[in-house]
């Protein structure tokens, strides 16, 4: 493939279509595209007006818990021999992972918008608990869709979701995973077009989504720069994260893209390994296609038609990618790389040992690459890793990794 | 299937002008019958595509399966990937339409579904093996006016139409941007939901065809919904065609058993159900509207 003509910006995108270059855009039924516009009117009101930024900022603090901490693995550094590691702690966010930072800018814009009810899609089960909890607090009503598969692989939170009085609706089209999910959101979304907010997990979809979840998430990457400045006196030589859609990436990338010394990589799910269909690297064994609202990186057959793919990580087993990830893997800015199932299994645990933090298995896949990559840094270099949630939820599918009872 | 005949007839009267003019003459709406190409395989699916229009139907609207079907409800979910299973793509669905038109040459045919199977196959080539195959034009779900550029524009310059979907969300100002390339005729979406879901209340749909009509000279058919004869009748009354899709593509699923295989010819089948739709449409305007 062409690499497109590298930018003076990394930073400047979507253009006015939404584009990122060739992805992104606004694939949807009509009966959508008048709700998608007032989003966008509503979010460029919103991200210019100093009332919701200090009322995000206040919730961000005192709810969620922000700044999140930049932790220095001593532990997993000594052990690998290389570049010290910083893990970015958004684990320790009220709900466990990166997505309360993008549920409580989104249920801001539909309380601004005078919607009364809230849908979300979910892979983990992260964003449906996320979304189930700022629906609670602002006393939304909330239905989540989820893949059956999901729903059996997640059940801690599945459950939580329903204690947070969210309605969970199994989904059993496809694999039931996420890309099901999603279109049995977009399918609610179409026939209750008048009252529901749909609260999109990743920063994908039609246009605005890509924009608005990335500012959301962006959070972390303006932490994470201020914080390695304070503790290190400089910026880090490499950034990794893992991508599914790719908020948690996007949210910590973004700050950092015109930082050409900074490496930054992105990590895909390698699954059971890239030879095959079960794995969910659509930009390393994708190509480009429409789904879900936007161009971008997707597994697919000759025929277009979308393929479920695998990954032992629910919040990555979904065969699509946000569109500003695929632009910037073209661009060459950001290196996308696949972690097997059994790599990322081997990080959880490593982690968990050495650290005495249990990673989500998403995260895992990013440690993964942090364990290949550090070894052949030097000592005196320095790596962030996002720790975009934490494992609690996946104990369930580890014990089965590990031919355990619990 | 070669470009040989493009460029030739962009400015003759096409399949669907010639067949709505004649309906003015005989004052009565179309009866726009939607169909699962390659549903559950293509020779099958051939047969009840060319029993179509001997029932009745005035043009056919030949589904394209997706994998991933957005807009549908689950008849029409279930009526793709049964069309995938049987091994449909893109191409056999153009070769399809193709083996139709060696004996009909009148019925217009507007390919209908996703853009990603389009894109993927090339636009530039699709378009191409459309005109060949006798394709008169399409409806992509998921292209609004705002990606003009991906495929409508590239289909009006090859000759063919492009139907734009206008829904109860689309207002008054928003009409004219939806209409702007829109040729062939309007598909007027009955109500915010998916394919299959519960008819809405007929005075609405009247309503919203007349506010169309004040925006466009264009044809306005009605679909999402429509079930029954008496259904067609009554949407039929104020509008210039009414679309069946969900109950066509059930009445395949209802003579399929439980391994796949046809327990009744699926033909006839679908023939029967188009006999009585095409009956309500020729009665639509025999009484006068209330």
């Amino acid at each position: 493939m062409n690499k497109p003509i590298e930018p003076n910006s990394f930073r400047t995108g979507p253009d006015e279509q939404g584009m990122f270059g060739i992805f992104g855009g606004r694939f949807v039924a009509e009966t959508l595209m008048p709700l998608i516009l007032d989003l966008e009117k509503h979010w460029n009101e919103a991200k210019t007006d100093p009332a919701f930024q200090a009322e995000l900022q206040a919730l961000s603090t005192h709810y969620a818990g922000r700044p999140s901490k930049l932790y220095f693995a001593e532990n997993l550094t000594r052990h690998l021999g290389g570049a010290k590691i910083y893990f970015k702690r958004e684990d320790l966010n009220h709900t466990g992972s990166h997505k309360i930072n993008n549920c409580l800018g989104q249920i801001l814009l539909a309380k601004r918008m005078g919607k009364t009810r809230i849908i979300a899609e979910t892979g983990a089960g992260q964003h449906g608990v996320a979304s189930a909890t700022v629906s609670a607090r602002f006393n939304f009503p909330c239905v989540v869709y989820m893949g059956a598969t999901d729903v059996e692989r997640q059940k801690p939170n599945v459950f939580r979701m329903k204690l947070l009085g969210a309605e969970v609706n199994a989904v059993n089209s496809g694999h039931g995973t996420l890309k099901d999910a999603m279109n049995e959101a977009l399918r609610d979304w179409v026939t209750n077009v008048e009252n529901t907010y749909y609260l999109i997990g990743t920063a994908a979809g039609p246009h605005p989504y890509p924009e608005l979840v990335r500012e959301f998430q962006s959070v972390i990457g303006k932490e994470a720069r201020e914080q390695i400045v304070e503790q290190e006196g400089r910026l880090p030589d490499v950034i990794i994260a893992a991508v599914g859609g790719g908020s948690n990436a996007i949210g910590i990338f973004h700050p950092f893209l015109d930082d050409k010394n900074v490496e930054i990589i992105g990590v895909e799910a390698g699954g059971r390994g890239l030879d095959g269909i079960e794995h969910c690297a659509s930009m390393n064994a994708g190509r480009p296609g429409v789904l879900h609202g936007n161009r971008t990186y997707l597994l697919q057959n000759d025929d277009g038609q979308i393929l479920d793919g695998h990954s032992i990580s629910a919040g990555l087993d979904y065969p699509g990618v946000g569109p500003e990830h695929s632009w910037l893997r073209d661009t060459g800015r950001v290196k996308y790389v696949p972690i097997l199932d059994d790599e990322a299994l081997e990080a959880f645990k490593l982690t968990t040992k050495l650290e005495g933090i249990i990673p989500a298995l998403e995260s895992a896949h990013a440690i993964a690459q942090a364990v290949k990559t550090a070894p052949t840094m030097g000592k005196d270099q320095i790596m962030i890793v996002n720790l975009s949630g934490r494992g609690d939820k996946d104990v369930h599918t580890v014990a089965k990794m590990m031919d355990m009872e619990i | 299937m070669s470009q040989s005949e493009a460029g030739m007839s962009g400015m003759k009267s096409t399949r669907i002008d010639a067949l709505f003019a004649r309906l003015r003459q005989e004052n009565r709406p179309a009866l726009v019958t939607y169909f699962m190409g390659g549903d559950p395989d293509y020779e099958t699916s051939l047969s009840v595509m060319k029993a179509l229009p001997e029932a009745g139907s005035d043009i056919i609207e030949l589904g394209m399966p997706f994998s991933d079907p957005m807009a549908d409800g689950a008849a029409i979910q279930a009526a793709g990937l049964r069309s995938l299973k049987g091994g449909q793509t893109l191409a056999k669905t153009l070769k399809m339409a193709e083996e139709f038109r060696r004996g009909n040459d009148t019925t217009p045919i507007v390919m209908m579904g996703y853009y990603n199977p389009i894109y993927i196959y090339g636009v530039d080539r699709f378009l191409a093996d459309a005109r060949a195959a006798g394709i008169d034009g399409f409806i992509v779900v998921d292209l609004p006016p705002e990606m003009d550029e991906e495929l409508c524009i590239p289909a009006l310059k090859a000759g063919l139409s492009f139907i734009r979907l206008a829904t109860p969300t689309t207002d008054d100002k928003r009409l004219p941007k939806v209409l702007e390339n829109t040729s062939g005729f309007v598909y007027y979406v009955s109500m915010t939901g998916i394919t299959g879901s519960a008819l809405a209340d007929t005075t609405k749909v009247s309503e919203a065809v007349n506010r169309i009509k004040r925006h466009t000279d264009l044809p306005v058919c009605v679909g999402f919904g429509v079930k029954t004869a008496a259904q067609a009748k009554a949407i039929g009354a104020s509008a210039d065609g009414v679309v069946v899709g969900t109950a066509i593509v059930n009445a395949v699923a209802n003579v399929l058993g439980s391994d796949g295989k046809t327990t009744a010819d699926p033909a006839e089948a679908v023939a029967t159900l188009v006999r009585g739709l095409a009956q309500g449409v020729r009665e639509a305007r025999l009484a006068p509207a209330e």
